[in-house]
C-alpha cells in the first residue's frame, strides 16, 4: 500500500500532497522536508528508490516536478514507477500536456484525479479512458451547477 | 459583502510576492477576510474560499479553521461543494481528531446517493481518512455497495473494505461472500481492486487464507487471460495487458502457494509462463518479472522454475537500468538464505555493483557480499570489500568495517591473513571503527604468540606511517607495550609472503616493501625510536583519552620490556602526572610510585599478559561434568572446560593425597594448560604429604587462568567435597593492570627467602602484609640461570589445614632463559591462628620437551610471620 504522494518542484516547493496513513501536520511537515531535501540531493543517473525509516521511496522526475511516493516493504517499485507514469499521463491527457503551473493553479483537479486513480493507496482503475471519463463527467456535473444557479461560485475557469 | 477574489487571483498574488515576507502579508490578509466570510456563514463562497485555504495549507501555514467548513460543504447538496468539501476533508482531517467522526452521516447519507459521483467521492474520503470508529459505522454501507451493480462504485467499495480490514481485521468476514462475484467481474477495475481486498483479508487472518486457496484456480485464468489475450488498447502499457492487474495476482499467488504443495502446483505453468513470455525492454514488464520471480522462490515451486527466476536476476543485474540492478539485488538478498548456491554464481556482478556511484545500490551489493562470504571466498571477498571501504561514504564505514571483521573471525584462513586484513580494516576504516573491534583485535593478537613478534613490528610500522587513527593507535600502543622486546630484538621470520597485498595502492605498496627491507637491513629499532614514536603520539592533538590511556600503559610496560631506557620512559610519563585526565593521572603518579618505592615489583607488575582466551576448544578435554553446566553458553562452556581439566587434575591429586577420611578441599593452581599429574609424581607427592605428618590432610590449590567463580564451585561440587574455598577472580583488563591494591600496601616486614635453588631453576618467596591480621600476599618470583627457557612451568603448593592459601593466576608459563626474566606468581595465605607455616611444593615444567619433576618442603619461612602482635605499619 502506498503511504503517502508527494509533488515538488525542483525549487523544494511543495506542488500535492495525499497521505493515506495519519500522521500529526507536524510530522507530515518535517517528513515532507526530509524527503525533499534528500531526493533534490540525489544525482540524475542515480535509481529511483530510496530506503527510508522502514519505507520505500519511488520518486521519479517529470520536466521541474518531481513525483515521491512512499511504499511498504512489500510492495514492487517498478509498478510505483509505473504508477507515477500512469498519474502523469492522465494529467497530459487532461490539461493538454501538463506543466508545473497547470497542477500550481488547478492543484484540486490534480487531487480529484488522484482520487479516481487510487483509494487509500491502492490503484483502483487501471483503464486511463475510464478514469478520464469519470473526471470529465464530474466536472460537467460542476459546469450545469455553475450556468443553472445564479451566482459563480466556484467555477473560475469559465470566467 | 464584495465577492472575495478567485482561487486563481489568490495564487497569483502569493506567487507574486518577492519576499517571504511579503506572502505572509498576503496570505494573513486573506485569511482574516476568509474567517470574516466564515464566521459570517456566507454559503455562496464558502467552496472558493475552502478550496484558498487548502491552498494556503499546502503552503504550510496552519488552515485548522477550515475543517468545520469541509464539514458544511459535505453537507451542502451542491455537487461542486461536496467535491471540494470531501477534498477538503481527506487534507484538513484525519483520524487522529475526532472531528473527523463528524462527517460519518453525511458520508453514509451520500454513499446511497442517486448520482453515483457523488456517492464515488464519498467512498473515496473514507478510502483516505477511515478510521476503526468510521470503519465500525460504515462498513455495513460499503459491504452493500461490493454488491451493486455499477462497477464505479463497486471498485472504490472494495478498497474501501481493504482499508476497513487494514483498521479493524475483525470485520473482515462480513466482506467474505461478496469476494467470488467481484473477483468474476469483466471490469479490470473490480478484478484488481477484489485482487487487492483479498490479498489483505490473507494477510489477516489465516483461517480466510486457506478458504481463499480454492480461488487459485480463479486467479490463474484471471492470469492466463490477461497474457493471451491479444492487445487491448484500454489495458495496454507498452505491450504489456495490464500488469497493474497481473502483479496483483502474482503477488496474491504467493501468498496463497506459499507452504502449500498443491497450490503451488496449480501455478506452476502460469508462473513459467508469466516468466518466459514478458516483454523485458521496458521497465513494466520487468515489475511483473519481479514480482513474478518473488513468487516463485517463495512457493514450493519446481527446481526448473527456480532455476528460471534466478537467471531473470542473473539477466537484471547485468540490465543498464539501474532500477532493475537495485530490485535484482534486493531480491537476491531476499533469496539468498533459501538457495544460496544459486546467488553464489552471481557473485562477480553483485562485487561489480560495489563500484556503483549510487549509494541505494551499493548498499544492497555490500549485504549481499557479506552473505554470499564464506570459507572458500573469503579472501577475494574480503579483498573487494575492503577496496570498498577505501572509497565508500563515512557514513557506510562503520556498518562495512564491523561486517568485515565479523566476517574473518568466522572464516579467516589463518591467523597471519587475520591480522593483515584486520590492519588494513583499521586503516581503511579510519576513525569509524566500531569500539568493540579493537578489544576483538587485541584479543585475538594476544592469542596468536607465534605472530607477536611480526604483529609487533606490522604494527610499529603502520603506527610511524600515521599516528592520527586512533583505533589504529590504540592496538598498535597495546602491542608495542606487550611486545615491545620482541620489537627491538628485530627478528621476524618471514615465512611467509605478506598475505593481504592488495591493500594499499601501488606506489606506497612498494614504498613499504622498501621499508620493509631498510627495516630488514637495519635488523632492529632501537629502544627509544620506539618511545619516542609512543611520545609523539600523546602529544597529537587528534589522540582521544582513550588512545592516550593505551598509549601511557604501553610506555610503562616498556619499562619492563627495554633494558636500557628506564630514565627516558620515566621522563616520558612524567608529564601526565599533572594531567587534568584522571585516568592519566592516577596512571602516572602510580607508576611514578611503583619506579620509586616498590621497584622490586615492577618486573612482575608490567609482566606480559597471558593470552586472553575467548573460546576454549571442547575437543582438548573430555566433559565429565557436562550436565552442570548449560552448553550452549560459551562462558559456560570456558567454564565447563576448565572445571573438567580441574578436575581431571584434582582427582589425581585427591588420589595422591590418599584416602583420608575427611575429604580434602583441593584447588588447584594452573596455567594455560595445567597438565594432569603424571602418576609417577603422584606417588611423590603422596610420599610427600605423609612425611609431612600434617595432622589433617592439606590443602591444595590450584587457579587456572582467569578461572571463574562458578567453576571453582562446580569443581567442588563435582568432587562431593568441602565449603567451597573463596577464590578470587583475576580479569587481565589492559588499562587496569596495576589496579589491584598493591601499590597501596605496606612495604614487605620480611626479608625475601629463597625456597628453591636447583637445577638452574630458583625460587624465591617475597613477603607482603595485607591490611588483615594472619593474611600474608607471598609473591613466589622464579628465575632461570639456564641456557634454554622453562615451558609449561606450573608451581602447585600445598599448607596445612589450618591455614588457607589461594593461588593467584601466575604470570606466565615459561621461564626465559639466562635470569633475563620472572615468572611470578602471588600466593595468599591466610592464617588467623598464627600457626608456622609449612609448605609442601611440587614443580612441573619442561626443558627442551623432557619433562622435570619436583617436588620438596619449604620450611625456612621467617618466624612470627603471622603474629598477630606485629604492628601492621599503617
Amino acid at each position: 500500500m502506498m503511504q503517502f504522494m508527494l509533488l515538488f518542484s525542483r525549487q523544494g516547493k511543495l506542488r500535492l500532497q495525499k497521505w493515506y496513513v495519519a500522521h500529526q501536520d507536524k510530522a507530515k511537515k518535517k517528513i515532507t522536508r526530509e524527503l525533499i531535501s534528500t531526493v533534490l540531493a540525489r544525482k540524475p543517473k542515480m535509481c529511483n528508490f530510496l530506503e527510508w525509516r522502514d519505507l520505500k521511496i519511488v520518486y521519479k522526475r517529470y520536466a521541474s516536478l518531481y513525483f515521491c511516493c512512499a511504499i511498504e516493504e512489500s510492495d514492487n517499485e517498478l509498478l510505483t514507477l509505473e504508477i507515477i507514469h500512469r498519474y502523469v499521463e492522465l494529467l497530459d491527457k487532461y490539461f493538454g500536456s501538463v506543466c508545473e503551473l497547470d497542477i500550481i493553479f488547478n492543484f484540486e483537479k490534480a487531487y480529484f484525479m488522484l482520487d479516481e486513480l487510487m483509494i487509500g493507496g491502492e490503484i483502483q482503475e487501471t483503464s486511463k479512458k475510464h478514469v478520464l471519463k469519470a473526471i470529465q463527467a464530474q466536472d460537467l456535473l460542476q459546469e450545469d451547477e455553475h450556468f443553472s444557479g445564479s451566482k459563480k461560485f466556484f467555477l473560475d475557469s469559465s470566467s | 459583502m464584495p465577492a472575495p477574489i478567485r482561487l486563481k487571483d489568490l495564487i497569483r498574488n502569493i506567487r507574486s510576492a518577492r519576499t517571504a515576507a511579503e506572502e505572509r502579508a498576503v496570505v494573513q490578509k486573506e485569511m482574516a477576510l476568509i474567517r470574516n466570510m466564515f464566521r459570517d456563514e456566507d454559503s455562496t463562497y464558502r467552496c472558493r474560499n475552502v478550496a484558498k485555504v487548502l491552498y494556503i495549507h499546502m503552503l504550510g501555514y496552519q488552515a485548522h479553521f477550515g475543517q468545520l467548513e469541509c464539514l458544511k460543504l459535505i453537507a451542502s447538496p451542491r455537487f461542486t461543494d461536496k467535491r471540494i468539501g470531501y477534498l477538503g476533508a481527506t487534507l484538513l482531517l484525519d483520524e487522529r481528531h475526532d472531528v473527523h467522526l463528524l462527517i460519518t452521516n453525511s458520508m453514509k447519507n451520500d454513499m446511497g446517493h442517486n448520482t453515483q459521483y457523488i456517492a464515488g467521492l464519498s467512498l473515496s474520503c473514507l478510502g483516505s481518512i477511515c478510521s476503526p470508529e468510521m470503519s465500525r459505522d460504515l462498513a455495513g454501507e460499503v459491504e452493500k455497495m461490493l454488491k451493486v451493480s455499477n462497477t464505479y462504485l463497486k471498485k472504490k467499495a472494495a478498497l474501501c473494505a481493504t482499508r476497513i480490514i487494514r483498521k479493524v481485521p475483525e470485520l473482515l468476514e462480513m466482506f467474505i461472500p461478496a469476494v467470488r462475484s467481484l473477483l468474476n467481474d469483466k471490469n479490470h477495475g473490480v478484478q484488481l481492486t477484489a485482487v487487492v481486498l483479498v490479498t489483505e483479508m490473507c494477510l489477516k487472518s489465516p483461517d480466510t487464507l486457506i478458504h481463499f486457496r480454492k480461488f487459485v484456480p480463479n486467479l490463474v485464468r484471471i492470469l492466463k487471460n490477461l497474457i493471451m489475450s491479444g492487445y487491448s488498447p484500454e489495458h495496454d502499457v507498452s505491450g504489456v495487458s495490464d500488469p497493474f492487474l497481473q502483479v496483483k495476482i502474482v503477488k496474491l499467488l504467493r501468498i496463497l502457494g506459499s507452504g502449500d504443495a498443491d497450490c503451488s502446483e496449480a501455478m506452476n505453468d502460469i508462473l513459467a509462463q508469466v516468466a518466459t513470455n514478458t516483454e523485458t525492454s521496458k521497465n513494466v514488464g520487468n515489475a511483473i518479472l519481479y514480482e513474478t520471480v518473488l513468487t516463485i522462490m517463495d512457493i514450493n515451486s519446481e527446481s526448473g522454475l527456480r532455476v528460471l527466476a534466478v537467471n531473470i536476476l542473473g539477466r537484471f543485474l547485468l540490465n543498464t537500468d539501474k532500477n532493475i540492478r537495485y530490485v535484482a539485488l534486493n531480491t537476491l538478498l531476499k533469496t539468498v538464505k533459501a538457495d544460496i548456491n544459486a546467488v553464489q554464481r552471481h557473485r562477480s556482478t553483485i562485487v561489480d555493483c560495489l563500484k556503483d556511484p549510487d549509494v541505494s545500490i551499493q548498499k544492497r551489493a555490500v549485504e549481499l557480499c557479506f552473505a554470499l562470504t564464506n570459507p572458500s571466498n573469503v579472501r577475494t571477498m574480503i579483498k573487494e570489500l575492503i577496496f570498498f571501504l577505501d572509497k565508500c561514504d563515512p557514513e557506510f564505514k562503520s556498518f562495512v568495517s564491523s561486517n568485515i571483521l565479523l566476517a574473518c573471525e568466522k572464516y579467516a584462513p589463518n591467523k597471519r591473513w587475520h591480522i593483515d586484513t584486520m590492519m588494513r580494516v583499521l586503516s581503511a576504516a579510519r576513525n569509524d571503527v566500531p569500539d568493540e573491534s579493537v578489544s576483538m583485535l587485541i584479543q585475538m593478537i594476544s592469542e596468536s604468540s607465534s605472530l607477536h613478534p611480526y604483529i609487533a613490528q606490522q604494527f610499529y610500522k603502520a603506527l610511524k606511517e600515521d599516528i592520527n587513527q586512533q583505533p589504529l593507535a590504540q592496538v598498535a600502543a597495546w602491542c608495542i607495550g606487550e611486545y615491545g622486546d620482541l620489537l627491538v630484538a628485530g627478528v621476524v621470520d618471514e615465512e611467509e609472503p605478506i598475505q593481504v597485498r592488495t591493500y594499499y595502492a601501488k606506489s606506497i605498496e612498494e614504498a613499504r616493501l622498501q621499508s620493509y627491507k631498510h627495516l630488514d637491513a637495519q635488523e632492529e629499532v632501537s629502544e627509544s625510536e620506539v618511545i619516542n614514536l609512543l611520545e609523539s603520539v600523546l602529544m597529537t592533538t587528534s589522540a582521544t583519552q582513550t588512545t592516550k590511556e593505551y598509549v601511557i600503559l604501553a610506555v610503562m610496560k616498556l619499562s619492563a620490556r627495554f633494558t636500557g631506557s628506564q630514565e627516558k620512559i620515566k621522563l616520558a610519563v612524567m608529564p601526565y602526572t599533572q594531567s587534568l585526565d584522571m585516568e592519566l593521572q592516577q596512571r602516572s603518579v602510580e607508576f611514578q610510585a611503583l619506579i620509586r618505592d616498590h621497584d622490586n615489583m615492577r618486573p612482575g607488575l608490567l609482566e606480559k599478559m597471558p593470552p586472553i582466551e575467548k573460546k576454549v576448544d571442547e575437543d582438548e578435554a573430555p566433559r565429565n561434568n557436562g550436565e552442570l553446566l548449560d552448553d550452549d553458553h560459551p562462558a559456560a562452556q570456558k567454564a565447563d572446560h576448565i572445571s573438567s581439566i580441574q578436575q581431571r587434575e584434582s582427582n589425581g591429586l585427591f588420589d595422591l593425597i590418599g584416602d583420608t577420611s575427611s575429604a580434602p578441599s583441593i584447588p588447584s593452581m594452573g596455567l594455560q594448560q595445567p597438565h594432569p599429574a603424571p602418576a609417577s609424581g603422584g606417588g611423590a607427592i603422596l610420599d610427600l604429604l605423609s612425611d609431612l605428618d600434617f595432622s589433617t590432610p592439606s590443602q591444595l590449590n590450584t587457579m587456572p587462568a582467569m578461572q571463574p567463580q562458578t567453576s571453582a564451585m562446580n569443581l567442588l561440587d563435582g568432587l562431593n567435597a568441602l565449603p567451597p574455598t573463596v577464590m578470587q577472580q583475576t580479569q587481565p583488563a589492559v588499562p587496569d593492570f596495576m589496579g589491584g591494591s598493591l601499590i597501596n600496601n605496606v612495604a614487605p616486614a620480611f626479608p625475601p627467602i629463597t625456597a628453591v635453588e636447583k637445577a638452574g631453576l630458583k625460587i624465591e618467596f617475597a613477603f607482603e602484609r595485607d591490611s588483615l591480621p594472619g593474611n600474608v600476599d607471598i609473591q613466589m618470583r622464579a628465575s632461570n640461570s639456564t641456557g634454554v627457557p622453562f615451558e609449561n612451568f606450573l608451581f602447585e603448593a600445598a599448607v596445612p589445614k589450618a591455614i588457607q592459601l589461594k593461588l593467584m593466576t601466575p604470570s606466565g608459563n615459561s621461564i626465559p632463559p639466562n635470569n633475563s626474566g620472572l615468572l611470578t606468581q602471588i600466593m595468599k595465605i591466610s592464617n588467623p591462628q598464627g600457626l608456622a607455616l609449612k609448605m609442601r611444593y611440587r614443580l612441573t615444567y619442561s626443558v627442551n620437551g623432557a619433562p622435570v619433576n619436583d617436588v620438596g618442603i619449604v620450611n625456612n619461612f621467617p618466624v612470627n610471620m603471622f603474629s598477630t602482635s606485629v604492628n601492621q605499619g599503617l
